[in-house]
């Protein structure tokens, strides 16, 4: 909540807390406008959808990624693992190159990720069940090939125009987000978000293997496939709306565990809480501390990498 | 409490074709409280056959019914409930703690959208205390012995409430404190009423505690019945192929025991020939044979 707060007075314009808390208020409570109209436009029309998607992008990439380190059975695994990002990201590249329309760019970047995931699990998809490994593997190739396909649209594309515009998308950024794409997007992440809320003590189980948590009673393959099935549609929205920011859904489980330990059933909440906090503080350096917006997908890297490296350090000498 | 098992004519390929069989055929019962060792070298089916009786895999033909209820037709939360399944080995990628892991045997008992409760947390408590690893409860997962770990293994498995336990090799890697330790629990279970089926390489603990012994050897059970009826040199021998006595303890524990031997090597032969009253000795440096 403090970091919502900051990051809306924070910008290129900074305006007083006070003036923030009573524009907010202003719509239930009837409060006498002692700020100019671009003041309140900056705030509600600016900040607070960007902040909205960086808390909902942040809270689905990070509750996304500790889910997918429980399933896969691996704590480095990110929530991209299934080619979510790749196919994404050539989706939203194919829509930049043939449409103007941003909103379009999101919908086929969307339909993108789900395909490649879907290319992922029927390809991985032996004996009516889905072995982890090939899961994982199979992640690799459709990634790759979507990754492939992408420098493919790069070179072909403008490059005085399209070209830096599909280089952008993909680097990641809160900034082009319009209070349409929450609208649209909101209701998936909380459908999404509650579903792997309510299943998040079974993927202890299937995080101590598949054939074990069998031998427990546990149904994996319908447990699995919701859980890698909302876990993706999450992912892919977050990835469609901001493009591709990277390191998020690793870290931040990795920071909940030390703070909360492995039990996923409070790891999930706080993996999602502190990677909603994470990402808006980020997006509000992102856009304050040069003259030109940074894009976000850059600084969760720089910050990210040694972050990871310094916790990985710290878990080898704990463990 | 009832856990009667009855398997008849299981058979399993894991292409799923009558071809490469791993065992065809196999059928035994037990009647609740029994303790059924199985034995056979290395790679013979032991774990395969376990995890047909479990479910855990499908098998090609037969039945495995649990006090008449046939197990191919129940839900796998159904199965876990009647029958307790500890793996031979377990990692966890994460670290979690004892009581983590044992309350995952209540799995079967908790929805698939909710979280243990107070009574399951009961439960996996008074688990842990029959074993005697209560004080281990709040211990990572991955700073226990190898014998603790089994312990764990077990608890989790007395948390699922069964009437038979499958036990994969639980006294494989541990030492002989360790071993004997499981096999005490084992016991006194079985004395509780529970029906274990053990896999395991030792024939000497079958001597121990079983009631009744099976060895499974190319592709099906080669013997099969009491422990001292069944395990005698031969049938040790062609099962391990290796020489192999059986001798009697009567020292105030009459009980049969497995002696290997070792064959001669072919320098030690020798040696006997030119010496036949010498004893065999390692070949020493500086050693003379025919001094």
């Amino acid at each position: 909540m403090l970091v919502v707060f900051f990051s809306l007075c924070l910008g290129r314009v900074t305006i007083p807390f006070a003036t923030v808390v009573k524009i907010l208020f202003s719509s239930i409570l009837p409060l006498e406008p002692d700020w100019s109209a671009t003041t309140y436009s900056v705030v509600v029309d600016v900040r607070l959808p960007r902040i909205l998607a960086g808390l909902m992008v942040g809270a689905a990439l990070s509750i996304s990624g500790a889910s997918f380190q429980g399933v896969f059975q691996n704590p480095l695994v990110s929530p991209h693992i299934l080619g979510v990002a790749s196919g994404a990201g050539f989706g939203a590249g194919l829509a930049i190159l043939l449409f103007d329309n941003l909103v379009l760019v999101h919908l086929v970047s969307f339909a993108f990720g789900l395909v490649s995931v879907g290319m992922t699990y029927a390809l991985s998809r032996v004996y009516k069940t889905t072995p982890i490994l090939m899961l994982v593997l199979s992640g690799i190739v459709v990634g790759s090939l979507f990754s492939a396909l992408t420098s493919f649209l790069k070179y072909i594309a403008d490059p005085m125009n399209k070209m830096p515009a599909i280089v952008f998308w993909l680097l990641g950024s809160l900034n082009h987000v319009s209070f349409k794409d929450i609208l649209i997007t909101t209701p998936i992440f909380i459908v999404c978000i509650a579903t792997l809320l309510m299943v998040r003590w079974q993927i202890n189980l299937l995080a101590m293997g598949e054939e074990d948590a069998k031998s427990l009673g546990v149904n994996t393959e319908i447990l699995k496939t919701l859980i890698i099935v909302s876990a993706t549609i999450a992912t892919a929205s977050a990835v469609c709306i901001s493009g591709i920011i990277g390191w998020i859904g690793i870290m931040i489980p990795h920071i909940g565990r030390l703070i909360v330990g492995p039990d996923h059933k409070y790891l999930l909440p706080i993996s999602m809480l502190i990677g909603a906090a994470y990402l808006v503080a980020v997006d509000t350096i992102a856009r304050t501390a040069l003259a030109t917006e940074i894009p976000i997908g850059i600084l969760t890297a720089i910050f990210g990498a040694p972050v990871f490296a310094f916790l990985l350090r710290k878990t080898q000498k704990a463990g | 409490m009832a856990g009667s098992i009855k398997i008849k004519n299981l058979s399993f390929s894991y292409t799923n074709t009558r071809q490469d069989l791993i065992f065809s055929q196999v059928s035994f019962d037990l009647s609740a409280g029994e303790v059924f060792c199985l034995l056979g070298p290395n790679g013979s089916g032991k774990s395969t056959l376990l995890k047909c009786i479990a479910r855990l895999l499908t098998p090609l033909t037969g039945s495995v019914l649990l006090d008449g209820e046939n197990l191919s037709q129940a839900r796998p939360s159904k199965i876990a409930r009647l029958l307790g399944f500890v793996p031979q080995s377990l990692v966890s990628a994460f670290p979690f703690t004892v009581a983590d892991i044992v309350i995952m045997g209540r799995a079967s008992r908790i929805g698939m959208v909710s979280s243990p409760s107070k009574i399951d947390r009961d439960h996996a408590w008074a688990s842990m205390e029959r074993i005697g690893i209560a004080h281990l409860a709040k211990r990572p997962c991955n700073r226990l012995s190898g014998g603790e770990w089994q312990m764990v293994l077990i608890a989790r498995a007395l948390t699922q409430s069964p009437r038979v336990l499958l036990l994969d090799e639980p006294t494989s890697h541990l030492d002989l404190g360790n071993q004997i330790k499981i096999l005490q629990v084992v016991d006194s279970l079985s004395r509780e009423g529970m029906t274990i089926l053990m896999a395991s390489h030792f024939p000497d603990h079958a001597f121990l505690n079983a009631h009744k012994v099976g060895i499974l050897k190319d592709q099906s059970l080669i013997a099969l019945g009491d422990p001292d009826q069944v395990l005698t040199q031969e049938i040790l021998a062609a099962t391990y192929g290796i020489a192999i006595r059986v001798l009697r303890v009567l020292d105030g524990v009459d009980r049969k025991i497995c002696v290997p031997l070792l064959k001669k090597t072919n320098n030690c032969h020798k040696a006997q020939e030119e010496n036949p009253s010498g004893a065999c000795r390692i070949k020493m440096k500086g050693d003379k044979w025919n001094s």
